[in-house]
């Protein structure tokens, strides 16, 4: 296939022939139908099939938490022979992944918000106020895109404890709200530009202050960007684990959910605890369908709005 | 505006920048200086020059990793991309066509949902998901099918040559879901006209597909493509968390990110980590020049 040598043509000057020799001159009605059929049942035969590869490994792991070790290892496709709910109370309070579960929520709720916070006052005075140094910041801001954290890793541990912040919440909901920042204010900047700026105009007239116009006008009109970007932040950081394992690598009360689940799959094997380790992948999985099924439109455009642009 | 405009600016602007000067920039800026030392944490760092690069060059797992991410890069955006690609069109123009209205499959709605589905997870508890599910023994979801039919246990992770492209399917099984919405957004833009056209004209699905679809969907792939680049320059969690002890068996799955984080954490060889960042920073950087710079060509207004 050579996409060059075919430039598509435009609705008004389609040529007669689209160049398949093989496609069936004219529109009788019987081939495409035909072709239309064995495709469609082709297509459905690879949906559904990735439909089960989708859907089975995480429908697995929610049975195996119910079975006990020797369940899993004789029929590790059947139903568990009883409901063993202690599984989950093992996972929640001896493999702390309650604890590991807090810590995230913790962690997420609070650099999420800080995120959200200064990421829009700093996109919003770069979109909207002319002042010396502007392009400058911007471009600090932006080039960040562009950096992998890997290479910071390391001064960043130092400076972290530097600051006696290791082995504390405080300092990984600082650094997460900082390699946030990029993200959120190139996203941010570009979305307050498109907003009107009579609006504000309108404010600035009738004595409302630079701030209070920041508040109170311009954060509820931005409310669609604001929505996607702290999706797209909320499951970023949910999901982090390099940054965790530096940062929090010897305060195992404080550890989240990704590190915890991790560490858990390593000593399943010691302590052969396998059902709890399927319960504690449960815990950590199941949330995520519930708030996946009630938002999930809202975070299909939140994830995929980084790539559009 | 009127008065008050720069104490508002600054006062807007402090607490972003200086959080992310300090944990940001200065960490990447002192990155570069400590590689050039052989700083191991505790003495105060001595300049070394490029002593550490030129140890890099003859450093067996150095190489290692960067041949991984050459299979990483090539593999992952192909694989992702052309099943997504095909899913997306299917769900999107693989129905019939009522009044010029494209139609897709039956049950489009629903496929789209669970396929996205495994972006919401963390990569480290898909690690995890999939470490149960290629266990060698019949615990293992493949494995223990394969032992009741009397098949020998595939070996997925402990294999040399297989374990690699373990984390490689894990990986796709993740990323395709994000594709197939985004290209379906990408299919969703291109005008009806088009296809009716095409089609009245008598051009076939498979027609469609190559000689409509993918070259007005020409900006969406390049930007996939440097997506799923950079993710093959990451891919830490999965590495550090599913493969044979962070890497193994014996280098066979690990990547840059493993080895840095390894020299660091675990040997204190702060320097020499540092310079396989820089080394790697070059590489992505290298990696997203390339592929602006190749799949540049004109876009198609419509």
């Amino acid at each position: 296939m050579n996409p060059q040598s075919t430039l598509p043509p435009t609705p008004a000057a389609l040529p007669p022939k689209t160049g398949d020799p093989s496609a069936p001159t004219g529109s009788g009605p019987k081939g495409p139908r035909s072709e239309v059929r064995f495709f469609a049942s082709l297509g459905h035969v690879a949906l559904a099939v990735w439909a089960v590869i989708v859907i089975v490994p995480i429908l697995w792991t929610f049975l195996a938490a119910f079975k006990n070790t020797s369940e899993i290892f004789s029929s590790p496709w059947t139903l568990p022979a009883e409901l063993r709910w202690e599984n989950f109370g093992r996972a929640w309070t001896k493999a702390h992944v309650g604890r590991y579960f807090l810590n995230s929520v913790i962690v997420v709720s609070c650099s999420t918000f800080l995120t959200m916070l200064l990421g829009s006052m700093a996109a919003y005075v770069l979109a909207r106020y002319k002042f010396w140094g502007n392009r400058a910041v911007y471009f600090l801001f932006v080039s960040g895109l562009a950096f992998p954290v890997f290479l910071a890793l390391v001064p960043l541990f130092f400076v972290v404890k530097n600051l006696g912040l290791l082995d504390t919440h405080t300092g990984v909901v600082l650094v997460y709200t900082a390699y946030s920042l990029p993200f959120t204010v190139f996203f941010l900047a570009a979305f307050f530009k498109t907003l009107p700026s009579s609006v504000a105009e309108a404010g600035m007239i009738d004595g409302c202050g630079h701030s209070r116009l920041f508040f109170q006008v311009m954060m509820p009109m931005a409310k669609p960007g604001l929505i996607s970007v702290a999706i797209f932040n909320i499951i970023g950081q949910w999901a982090q684990y390099q940054l965790p394992l530096v940062l929090l690598s010897n305060a195992k009360d404080k550890w989240v959910l990704t590190q915890g689940i991790a560490d858990i799959s390593v000593n399943a094997g010691y302590e052969a605890d396998w059902s709890g380790l399927f319960a504690a992948l449960t815990i950590a999985i199941l949330p995520m369908i519930i708030v996946y099924a009630v938002f999930q439109r809202q975070i299909q455009a939140g994830l995929t709005s980084g790539a559009v642009k | 505006m009127r008065h008050g405009k720069y104490p508002f600016v600054i006062g807007f602007l402090f607490a972003p920048v200086a959080l992310y000067v300090t944990f940001v920039i200065w960490p990447y800026a002192q990155a570069f200086q400590i590689s050039m030392t052989n700083w191991r944490g505790l003495s105060a760092p001595q300049w070394v020059g490029f002593d550490n690069y030129r140890r890099l060059l003859d450093d067996g797992a150095f190489w290692k990793a960067v041949q991984h991410h050459g299979v990483l890069l090539l593999a992952l955006p192909l694989i992702t991309i052309a099943i997504a690609l095909f899913f997306a069109f299917l769900l999107n123009v693989g129905g019939k066509s009522s009044g010029g209205q494209r139609q897709g499959v039956w049950g489009a709605k629903f496929y789209r949902v669970v396929f996205f589905f495994p972006q919401v997870l963390a990569v480290a508890i898909i690690a995890v998901l999939f470490q149960m599910v290629y266990r060698p023994n019949e615990s293992g979801l493949i494995n223990g099918v394969l032992m009741k039919f009397g098949i020998e246990p595939v070996l997925f992770l402990i294999k040399p040559n297989l374990a690699l492209w373990s984390i490689i399917a894990v990986l796709v099984w993740q990323a395709v879901g994000f594709y197939v919405v985004l290209f379906s957004a990408g299919m969703a833009s291109i005008p009806g006209e088009i296809y009716e056209a095409a089609e009245m004209d008598g051009a076939t699905k498979v027609t469609l597909f190559f000689r409509v679809t993918l070259p007005l969907l020409w900006d969406t792939l390049q930007v996939a493509w440097v997506y799923l680049g950079i993710a093959a320059f990451d891919a830490f969690a999965i590495v550090a968390v599913l493969s044979v002890d962070g890497g193994g068996p014996d280098g066979a799955t690990t990547v840059l990110a493993m080895e840095i984080y390894r020299n660091a954490f675990v040997y204190s060889k702060y320097g020499y980590a540092s310079a396989m960042g820089v080394a790697l920073f070059f590489l992505t950087l290298t990696f997203a020049a390339l592929t602006l710079r190749l799949t540049k060509r004109e876009s198609v207004e419509y």
